[in-house]
């Protein structure tokens, strides 16, 4: 099974390819360059160092979000029309399982922290079993007080990742009561190859949708909305 | 023996504002298929457009509504020559669903990319529907967003004698619309009110830029109306909608009309062309077409369907930029202020 896996949910943007159990090829920037000039040139560049036949994959796997909006829609429609016009189907991967799953079969805890701005983040709480992820907290936008609560009531050690730690880390650093690491470099921020090797999981599950019922999953309104809500909301107190 | 001509057909994406759009195009002016998923109803409950979502409409529309103008034109992918797509001007997160989309779509079937410039689109609209028009034409193009007095001197080549300096003559019947209490969009609404109304009743100012003598401006007009209103209540007189709406109109229709046909005087034009969704307002239309008539102008017109933001336009703009050899790259970027005439 050969999977080409995106992921520009963050400031990061990945592209790998997976057959199987080998990671054919990774490619991972984190600059300043938007997604919509770097993502597709990152995937031909990725297809023409291994000689990749985009007809031969079997699936696309996406980085589902949440995560920059603008972002996730770049990789969803690059997944998208990639899919349409290669008659693929598409995995949606949760992009904080798939950050996660960097830390594949870590002793502790695995606590993704995504900067979501507004003093919240995008978080969820995942472990290992017998080296199976299984979720303690599925995804969510919650405020870092919140997840930390959480975290602490498990009474068990945990790893922080993601680029939310830049922000909370002084934060976790003084009130955080449970053992905790931070991720290193390597580990620490989405990359494509755990969007691949997660998606062949659900790949295999069935999971795996036609590109028109793919979407991505922010989590979170967009401000009209709220707003209105807020609105409809008073007016009904 | 000469070789037959091959047709080209292009598959053509727009997604700068609030409608998912795809088509299929033959040779810049058969449309094959014309496919608009329209989000207005959801964009009414906030009173006008709402980027943020109109950018995960497109995303969670864009597939479908390929697929089915791939369907309709009947064609399959490997019919197609090219596919045309919208890179700006409009909403920088809707612009970069169908950007995004047409690039993957290009790469995986191996096809060139056509960057399009909306209000480019809008121009080539009237070659569908008038299949002997060709440049040199003088075109208006209005709309919500634009208000551009253009010289089409070639295909692809435009020379922009006029631009509106502030609101889009679009804008300000949304405004207006909003103003006395019609809702939106403004456009139709007003256009339907202003038949019961007089539109000599009331003296709104037609907008004139010092410099600029084909620029526009309609913030002028647009706050006139609104002192208006304004006076009306503090005095307590009653206010004729209809009368508002049809003496704004009026003055909206003498400003677009003037300019037009000053600058088909200077540049001797014997052709001119409308576009834009405020094109398909009955009241300035007819009005273009007297006064091309009085000056034996032909006067060239889409139908409304081809006035609003469709990918048809954009199919028939890619194909002339197509035979002129314009490709973009996989590093193409949404350019939400394009200008008109910039080169990637």
């Amino acid at each position: 099974m050969k999977i080409l896996a995106l992921d520009s949910s963050g400031l990061v943007a990945s592209v790998a390819v997976v057959e199987d159990d080998n990671l054919l090829a990774e490619y991972t920037i984190n600059y300043k360059k938007t997604h919509s000039q770097t993502l597709l040139p990152m995937i031909d560049t990725v297809a023409q160092m291994i000689e990749l036949d985009l007809k031969t994959i079997d699936a696309i796997a996406v980085s589902a979000g949440p995560g920059s909006f603008t972002g996730l829609r770049i990789g969803s429609a690059t997944a998208k029309g990639l899919a349409l016009a290669l008659e693929k189907e598409i995995i949606s991967v949760p992009t904080v399982d798939a950050l996660a799953y960097n830390l594949w079969g870590a002793e502790a805890y695995i606590c993704p922290l995504m900067d979501a701005r507004r003093n919240q983040t995008y978080t969820g709480l995942y472990r290992f079993v017998d080296g199976v992820m299984e979720t303690l907290v599925e995804p969510c936008v919650v405020p870092l007080e919140e997840i930390l609560e959480t975290v602490q009531s498990m009474n068990h050690s945990v790893i922080f990742l993601g680029d939310g730690v830049p922000v909370f880390e002084e934060q976790i650093r003084r009130t955080c009561t449970v053992p905790f690491s931070f991720a290193p470099a390597h580990s620490n921020k989405q990359r494509a190859a755990s969007v691949a090797a997660l998606g062949a999981i659900l790949y295999e599950r069935g999971l795996a949708t036609p590109g028109s019922q793919h979407k991505p999953e922010y989590l979170r309104l967009s401000q009209a909305e709220r707003e209105r809500q807020e609105k409809v909301r008073d007016f009904r107190i | 023996m000469e070789q037959r001509k091959k047709d080209i057909t292009i598959l053509a994406i727009e997604s700068s504002c609030d409608e998912t759009a795809a088509a299929v195009v033959v040779n810049g002016r058969e449309v094959k298929s014309n496919v608009i998923s329209s989000q207005i109803d959801l964009h009414t409950l906030y009173g006008g457009v709402v980027p943020e979502i109109a950018s995960r409409k497109h995303i969670e529309k864009i597939d479908q509504v390929i697929a089915e103008a791939m369907e309709e034109a009947k064609v399959t992918w490997d019919d197609l020559d090219a596919i045309g797509v919208t890179y700006g001007p409009g909403l920088v997160g809707a612009l970069l669903v169908g950007v995004a989309e047409a690039k993957a779509i290009s790469y995986a079937r191996k096809l060139p990319l056509i960057p399009v410039h909306h209000i480019e689109g809008h121009i080539s609209a009237n070659y569908i529907e008038n299949k002997e028009l060709e440049p040199p034409f003088l075109c208006l193009v209005v709309s919500g967003g634009h208000t551009h007095l253009v010289k089409v001197t070639d295909y692809g080549k435009y020379e922009i004698l006029g631009r509106t300096r502030d609101d889009a003559a679009g804008e300000a019947f949304d405004k207006v619309a909003r103003a006395i209490g019609l809702g939106y969009p403004g456009g139709p609404k007003i256009e339907k009110v202003a038949k019961e109304g007089n539109p000599q009743a009331i003296a709104f100012p037609r907008g004139k830029v010092g410099d600029g003598v084909y620029d526009f401006s309609f913030s002028g007009l647009k706050s006139a109306v609104l002192n208006y209103l304004n006076g009306c209540k503090m005095k307590g007189e009653t206010i004729v909608e209809a009368d508002v709406a049809a003496s704004f109109q009026k003055a909206v229709t003498d400003v677009l009309v003037g300019h037009a046909m000053d600058a088909l005087d200077e540049y001797h034009m014997d052709k001119f062309a409308i576009a834009g969704g405020v094109a398909s307002n009955g009241t300035i239309r007819q009005a273009m077409e007297e006064a091309c008539r009085e000056k034996g102008v032909k006067f060239y017109h889409p139908s409304p369907i081809l006035c609003t933001d469709n990918a048809a336009m954009i199919g028939a703009a890619a194909y002339y930029d197509f035979l002129a050899g314009k490709r973009a790259g996989l590093d193409l970027n949404a350019i939400p202020n394009l200008k008109l005439g910039d080169t990637l």
